[in-house]
């Protein structure tokens, strides 16, 4: 019987331990809110991975992971894309294009580089499908669990830390009038460089990661590091439809009571 | 009879439900329970559901001060508790510095719950091991017209400073909204 439940129930950790403890052979499908992916074991280690928004093609992982130029990938989608990836592999290869250890440590890295997305789900419906084996086209590789398991760990434990620091995206940024602070004296990465020139108390965090292309994760870690060198601070984004409290519109006469009230409490309290 | 309501927030042990106790005329409504995590148990019992005061103010209006649970998973109250509510108080337990990262994400989910006044308040200050107000500040990373404000859950008069402070802060925010 496959193995079925919600990540939410029964972790990727749980999961990849159960797999890595039991070797077991088999198809992992994971649906997220936005996408799916398809993991596959082979006796416990993993052996080949997908998504479903990415093409998956060994042009694509190659591409991906800079052993292929985006011309070369190009080139090769639209020449070779009937061919399968052991037969691609074996041509450039041969084409002395790149090694064999090239072609496994992209194909390790891009798969990995899938299990640790997983490790960011909260949510999601898996099934794991015993004896289901990758497509026979594709080339696999065999990675042990136990690192990939420690490597997830650490990056839910970032995950949850990030999501204590920066708790709703829909919160805003702005500078901090710190006395002293130049932003242009601090060194910062592109990534970040791009944050910045967005920072308005008009944008909020989850429109800036929008518009520069980002991750939740990636995001907030770029937000983080920004909050903990002083340099903004999270605010309400302006123009934000009130929730609640005392700031719906109110008449003059609404307004006058809502003061009489406060002062009525404030002479309460004094009085305790 | 006009109800208004005041939520007190914080970490786990912050001191919510002894805070709410120090004023509420009535005896605290709490939903305690024995702490089953090994971890948490700095004390015998926590509020798993909310802390529950009210005061009096006169014959047409009563205050509730709400506190609510200390710990993390259950945060799915905030929000309702958190719904109408005049203003909110963040406790913060002075003497454990671990718990102040946690205050600081509490303050931040607060506040985007809602768009009212709010006040920081630095607990058990009459502690030896008391961090100083001022070094609070800084951990938590509080702007400096962020009122933080020293306390002693269980002395009536700084729990009364605290509510007071809120309420003058929610006077002065109407008055800049009148004049805006």
């Amino acid at each position: 019987m496959a193995l079925k439940g919600n990540l939410r129930d029964f972790s990727i950790t749980q999961l990849l331990n159960l797999i890595n403890v039991a070797q077991k052979t088999g198809a992992l499908a994971v649906e997220g809110p936005t996408e799916k992916m398809w993991v596959f074991f082979r006796e416990g280690k993993l052996a080949y991975a997908q998504t479903g928004e990415e093409d998956g093609s060994l042009a694509f992982i190659l591409h991906k992971t800079n052993k292929l130029s985006a011309v070369q990938y190009r080139a090769i989608h639209e020449r070779a894309g009937n061919m399968s990836d052991k037969e691609l592999g074996l041509l450039l290869i041969n084409a002395n294009y790149v090694t064999q250890q090239d072609i496994l440590t992209s194909l390790q890295t891009y798969f990995i580089g899938v299990v640790n997305r997983l490790f960011t789900w909260v949510e999601g419906i898996f099934r794991f499908e015993n004896d289901a084996l990758p497509p026979e086209n594709k080339i696999t590789v065999r990675v042990s669990l136990e690192n990939i398991i420690i490597e997830g760990s650490r990056r839910v434990r970032e995950l949850e830390q990030l999501n204590d620091e920066i708790p709703s995206l829909d919160m805003a940024l702005k500078f901090t009038d710190r006395p002293g602070t130049n932003i242009r004296n601090v060194n910062l990465s592109v990534e970040e460089w791009r944050v910045v020139s967005y920072i308005n108390p008009k944008n909020t965090i989850r429109q800036i990661a929008t518009t520069c292309k980002m991750s939740e994760v990636e995001i907030r870690r770029v937000v983080y590091g920004l909050i903990q060198a002083g340099l903004v601070e999270v605010v309400r984004p302006l123009g934000a439809p009130p929730t609640g409290g005392l700031r719906a519109p109110l008449s003059q006469s609404e307004k006058d009571d809502r003061v009489s009230l406060v002062n009525r409490l404030i002479r309460r309290i004094r009085s305790i | 009879m006009q109800t208004v309501k005041m939520v007190i927030t914080g970490p786990f042990n912050a001191g919510k439900s002894q805070f709410i106790q120090s004023v509420s005329e009535i005896d605290v409504v709490a939903t305690e329970r024995k702490i089953s995590s090994e971890a948490e148990k700095v004390k015998e019992t926590t509020t798993v559901a909310m802390d529950f005061g009210r005061i009096t103010v006169d014959n047409d209006l009563v205050l509730y001060l709400f506190g609510t649970p200390g710990q993390r998973r259950f945060d799915f109250m905030w929000e309702i508790l958190s719904e109408g509510m005049l203003g909110f108080i963040v406790l913060v337990d002075s003497t454990r510095p671990e718990t102040f990262r946690e205050a600081r994400s509490i303050l931040e989910t607060f506040r985007a719950y809602a768009p009212t006044p709010y006040v920081v308040a630095a607990n058990k200050q009459d502690k030896k091991e008391a961090w100083d107000v001022d070094d609070i500040r800084i951990a938590l990373r509080l702007d400096k017209k962020v009122k933080l404000l020293p306390c002693v859950g269980t002395d009536k008069e700084t729990v009364k400073t605290v509510l007071l402070e809120l309420l003058y802060s929610i006077l002065a925010e109407m008055d800049a909204a009148a004049g805006g």
